[in-house]
């Protein structure tokens, strides 16, 4: 249930273009014609399956707050976490450069299609997005980071997929000449992202009962605690005036 | 400005209008839009790029002609990294809540293109001085959208400039609030950052012909 709530929740809901932007570069610079488009979109879904889960291993056993403690207890003090960014960013290019390396070697036709958009890859926001949203989202298995990986990619995949298309039929159309070219992407990328914020409503209902069951419960308790604090402070007095 | 050449000079003038890092070479988009809903946000940004792109031009520069071509981008990365580094710590001890309003997207800076972009196509072909000319200049260009944008995004969408009511006040109907207006709170959505960066590349280009793409 967790990993299919994750799973729509990153491509519909978070998705890595309509609501936090990432990968916008390559994403207005690779969108004008579909096959380009679904070539980067598949290489962005293989590079983000790996580097998440390799950056959520790096992340839990070495850059936590008390992550080194597996060293041995005199370690478990050490919180390395100002370095996420520079371990993070290397941690993407070497891994991009050892895809395409092997690519190279074992699939020349895999290659030939995705290859030469590798290199772009290692610069592109949404792959690092991934890895720092996967961070300060504390996603708790890797099973989960590799999920959130997978399903980031295709979110960013379906979007540059449609703007694509929508790309290439625009052409036939009478834009103002002003906004021709990147201008209506720009606004057709809002009005899409418009559009996919009405997905933000198919989880977080069930949050927000969950929420108010929980102050439901809280408010008694708390408000017995201070009858009893109440009664209590009352006996005291009492005890005083007596004596 | 004795201080500076004409072509230094325009090494700086060039990017704010007809060159400029987002509207014309679309480089840089992907860390900026998600913060620009509060003009402070999009100011601090600003500086934090500045200071990234003018160092960060300045190191690779230096550095040229020691660093092997075939391993350069990792090169740039960590430089980058570094400098990025040095912002997110002094903005978590000096302004702690509005790094976390910016939370990821300071790390983002590293994978800003713009960076990349004038590290590839200046740093590594010039001296040091200009390269940092350079990177000041991209960096205001950039500066500059990302202001206009916070700009009207905060002002029509809650109704304030860096925090300060300057319509009046929504809840006693103060100010232009006397008089029907109302917040647009459309506008503190994402997608209002999108639309009004295409309604600035659409002003820019009726009044610069010469910018039009033909398809």
């Amino acid at each position: 249930m967790e990993h299919i709530e994750l799973f729509f929740k990153s491509i519909f809901i978070d998705n890595m273009i309509f609501a936090t932007f990432l990968g916008m570069c390559s994403y207005l610079a690779v969108s004008k014609k579909v096959a380009t488009a679904v070539g980067l979109g598949a290489a962005v879904i293989f590079v983000m399956a790996i580097t998440v889960p390799l950056n959520w291993l790096l992340d839990v056993y070495l850059l936590k707050d008390g992550a080194l403690i597996w060293l041995g207890p005199e370690y478990a003090e050490y919180d390395l976490s100002f370095l996420s960014f520079i371990l993070f960013i290397a941690t993407i290019a070497t891994m991009v450069q050892l895809v395409e390396i092997i690519v190279e070697k074992f699939s020349p036709a895999l290659y030939n299609s995705l290859g030469i958009f590798l290199p772009l890859i290692a610069v592109n926001c949404a792959i690092l997005g991934g890895s720092l949203f996967m961070q300060s989202r504390e996603i708790q298995t890797l099973g989960l980071a590799f999920n959130y990986g997978v399903s980031s990619g295709i979110g960013w995949f379906l979007a540059i997929l449609a703007i694509a298309a929508i790309r290439e039929k625009i052409r036939y159309s009478n834009v103002p000449a002003p906004l021709r070219g990147l201008g209506i992407t720009f606004i057709v990328t809002g009005l899409m992202a418009i559009g996919f914020m009405s997905f933000g409503g198919m989880l977080t209902g069930g949050d927000e009962e969950k929420t108010t069951e929980q102050k439901v419960v809280v408010e008694p308790t708390q408000q017995k605690v201070e009858i009893t604090k109440e009664a209590i402070d009352i006996a005291k007095n009492e005890k005083e005036i007596k004596e | 400005m004795g201080l500076l050449s004409k072509k230094d000079l325009k090494l700086i003038t060039d990017p704010l209008a007809d060159n400029n890092p987002i509207t014309i070479q679309v480089l840089g988009i992907c860390s900026a839009l998600a913060i620009t809903a509060e003009l402070k946000a999009s100011i601090v940004m600003s500086i934090a790029v500045l200071f990234v792109m003018g160092l960060g031009n300045l190191t690779i520069s230096l550095m040229r002609n020691i660093i092997p071509p075939k391993i350069r981008i990792i090169v740039q990365l960590i430089v980058v990294a570094t400098l990025v580094i040095i912002v997110d710590l002094v903005l978590k001890a000096f302004a702690y809540e509005l790094s976390k309003t910016l939370s990821v997207f300071v790390g983002l800076i590293i994978t800003n293109c713009i960076i990349m972009g004038r590290f590839e196509a200046f740093a590594l072909a010039n001296g040091p001085i200009r390269s940092f000319i350079d990177g000041v200049g991209n960096a205001l260009g950039y500066a500059v959208i990302l202001i206009i944008v916070g700009f009207f995004r905060e002002l029509l969408g809650s109704g304030t400039l860096l925090g300060f009511k300057v319509l009046g006040d929504p809840i006693e109907k103060t100010g232009v609030y006397a008089y029907g207006y109302e917040n647009n709170g459309f506008m503190l959505l994402a997608p209002m950052a999108l639309i009004t960066i295409g309604i600035i590349i659409w002003v820019q280009r009726s009044r610069n012909i010469a910018l039009i793409e033909h398809n």
